[in-house]
């Protein structure tokens, strides 16, 4: 076992441990913040997957992030008030399937985005993606069917077979499994030839190219599946929270999956799960604090940029690992 | 009457285009000449803004403000440049990305802290308050008109500074080779931050000229920073030309999208559905428009690297 797995392995435990044993000590928040790095981190897989493996520097994830959340959100609104979506299909509120939903839709919006913006590379990718992303914001801002700028609450949590939602720890168990899942997906992935091409296809498009494999082809794929993983962590943020709003689509929440990853080490395997429990225990600690709290994340997060790189997993597992 | 309120709107859309020119402008140049993608843009913009209305407010005097305004911006960014910005040139975009996200996160927190989170309130200078009647009927605000005018005099005093000073030449030379004109004896160095402060004193610009017509708030850069994005992206990233197009075209087309859809909605569906529709289409448009400039043009209209 290398130094990065038994780090890894601590870290799954710990961030299944430590929210069963504040349930036991009847300390809800905790177990809701847990819940909250669990969702995160799992966004942040899913990015992990374009940016870590595929080296493409997504700067419009939260697009993703916010169409989960609001398929959430819209089907359970119209499950509340039992009118049919459309075309007489009913609405639901269970959430396998509104995380199907949640997926599928992601998907298909990936497609087309990433179509148009892997023509591009380098900076005109950031910004294209960052655009799009901000197409779908202020459309959510300006459409008033489901909220607007006001955004949607969720009148209660939807609902999963055989679970009782509404408490903190079976809820958080479900997103636990969903991000445990998402991370075996990352492995596999990784692991595959489809995997192998994708590195590739980072380190060297030509190359892949000469070989037979296009990497635009590849490229693609990989930006769909990242934003289907995103969605479904969406969908699992919406109903965390009971609520789905603009923020979920704002710029920041792009920026903050992004630097997520870079705090706990980019294209490792749970350098989103380190990085998310980094960022939501700065959030908490730094926020009780001051309210200035962003200040104080800039400020280190400026430093781990230009003296720390590698993040986390970086520092504790101390190998040097090029990616 | 129609004829009015579309001319109207015209200068409006040429309006917004100017000052996404003066954003663009900046972000453009400072990616041609050092490669570098700056989020914090934005925050410049509203460190000029803030800087025009407390000066303003101090001295009773919208010129004191102008000029505070270019020097605050203008010196926050030869210092970021300085501090932070210099380590990042040989690093790849992801560093400069969150870098300069960290830069936001800090000097929006810190406007937040210095200023309150209320919006300031800067007035029109008197001497441009008032109004100028327009063909066909209709007035036009004078310090609308005085915001192009600016912006077509940056136009061509950055078009010549770049084609006839020396210190243009400098910058051409720096975008095409950098190493060489190191050898050559230049101070590279010096140069990246006088053109990185002359971005940010054009974005602080940008910022005071806005903050007469909107509130000064913290936050109020980024809309105009991923809208300033858009237009680099259509013209052509490291093109001035490509900038001022781009801008105008964004600039047009979304405030003649704003005005024109909801009508042309009209036509086809009952008002109250056609407005509410046209208006979350219009703010979709430029998008649209940059993904069909991009599909046929993948690196912009005026592309400065191939």
């Amino acid at each position: 076992m290398t130094r990065e797995t038994t780090i890894n392995l601590v870290l799954a435990l710990l961030l299944l441990g430590a929210p069963m044993l504040a349930a036991s000590l009847g300390e809800p928040f905790y177990v809701t913040l847990a819940t909250r790095i669990a969702v995160l981190a799992l966004a942040a897989v899913g990015l992990n997957l374009a940016l870590g493996l595929g080296g493409l520097l997504s700067f419009g994830h939260a697009a993703f992030f916010g169409l989960g959340g609001y398929v959430a959100g819209i089907l359970a609104t119209h499950a509340f008030n039992a009118e049919p979506l459309f075309a007489g299909i009913p609405a639901t509120t269970s959430m396998p399937l509104i995380w199907i939903t949640a997926v599928a839709v992601a998907g298909l919006v990936a497609l087309p985005i990433g179509a148009i913006s892997l023509r591009t590379s380098g900076v005109y990718f950031i910004m294209i993606t960052l655009a799009f992303a901000q197409m779908i914001y202020y459309f959510a801002i300006s459409w008033p069917a489901y909220g607007g700028e006001d955004g949607l609450s969720l009148s209660m949590r939807n609902a999963f077979p055989g679970v009782n939602t509404a408490k903190p720890l079976p809820y958080f168990l479900i997103c636990y499994a969903a991000l445990m899942a998402a991370l075996l997906l990352f492995r596999v992935v990784e692991g595959s030839r489809f995997g192998s091409a994708l590195q590739a296809a980072r380190q060297n498009g030509t190359r892949l190219a000469a070989v037979g494999i296009a990497p635009f082809n590849i490229r693609l794929v990989a930006f769909a599946v990242s934003a289907m993983i995103t969605g479904f962590a969406g969908a699992l943020y919406a109903d965390l929270n009971r609520f789905v709003g603009p923020s979920m689509l704002s710029w920041h929440m792009s920026g903050e999956l992004i630097v997520l990853i870079i705090l706990g080490g980019k294209g490792r395997l749970f350098g989103p799960v380190a990085g998310a429990m980094i960022f939501v225990f700065f959030e908490y600690v730094l926020g009780g604090i001051t309210e200035r709290w962003q200040f104080f994340l800039g400020l280190i997060l400026l430093g781990i940029v230009l003296f720390a790189r590698g993040g986390l997993l970086g520092l504790l597992s101390g190998k040097p690992r090029h990616v | 009457m129609f004829t009015a309120l579309l001319i109207e709107q015209l200068l409006n859309g040429l309006q917004l285009g100017v000052m996404l020119f003066l954003m663009a402008a900046g972000l453009t140049l400072i990616f041609g000449v050092m490669g570098l993608i700056n989020l914090a843009h934005g925050s410049l913009y509203m460190i000029g803004a803030f800087a025009c209305a407390t000066v303003a407010a101090a001295t009773g005097s919208f010129w004191i403000g102008l000029i505070a305004s270019l020097a605050a911006a203008a010196g926050v960014g030869a210092i970021i440049e300085v501090a932070v910005i210099r380590r990042l040139y040989d690093r790849d975009h992801l560093d400069q990305v969150l870098a300069t996200f960290a830069l936001i996160l800090i000097l929006s927190e810190g406007a937040r802290w210095l200023f309150g989170s209320f919006p300031l309130y800067l007035d029109i200078p008197p001497l441009l308050q008032g109004a100028v009647p327009l063909p066909g009927g209709g007035q036009y605000q004078l310090y609308r008109l005085a915001i192009i005018g600016v912006g077509v005099a940056v136009a061509v005093g950055l078009y010549l500074l770049i084609s006839r000073t020396r210190l243009g030449m400098r910058i051409r030379a720096g975008e095409s080779d950098r190493e060489m004109i190191g050898a050559l004896g230049v101070d590279i160095g010096t140069l990246y931050t006088v053109v990185f402060a002359l971005g940010a004193a054009l974005a602080g610009l940008a910022g005071a000229l806005v903050g007469a017509l909107q509130s000064v708030q913290v936050g109020m850069g980024e809309p105009v920073l991923i809208l300033a994005f858009v237009v680099i992206v259509i013209g052509g990233i490291g093109s001035i030309k490509g900038a001022l197009v781009g801008a105008v075209i964004v600039g047009v087309v979304d405030t003649m999208g704003r005005f024109l859809l909801p009508s042309l909605l009209a036509l086809t569906m009952p008002a109250s559905q056609a407005t509410t529709i046209g208006a979350a289409l219009a703010s979709m448009l430029i998008y649209v428009v940059m993904a069909l400039i991009l599909a046929f043009r993948p690196s912009g209209l005026f592309s400065a690297q191939s």
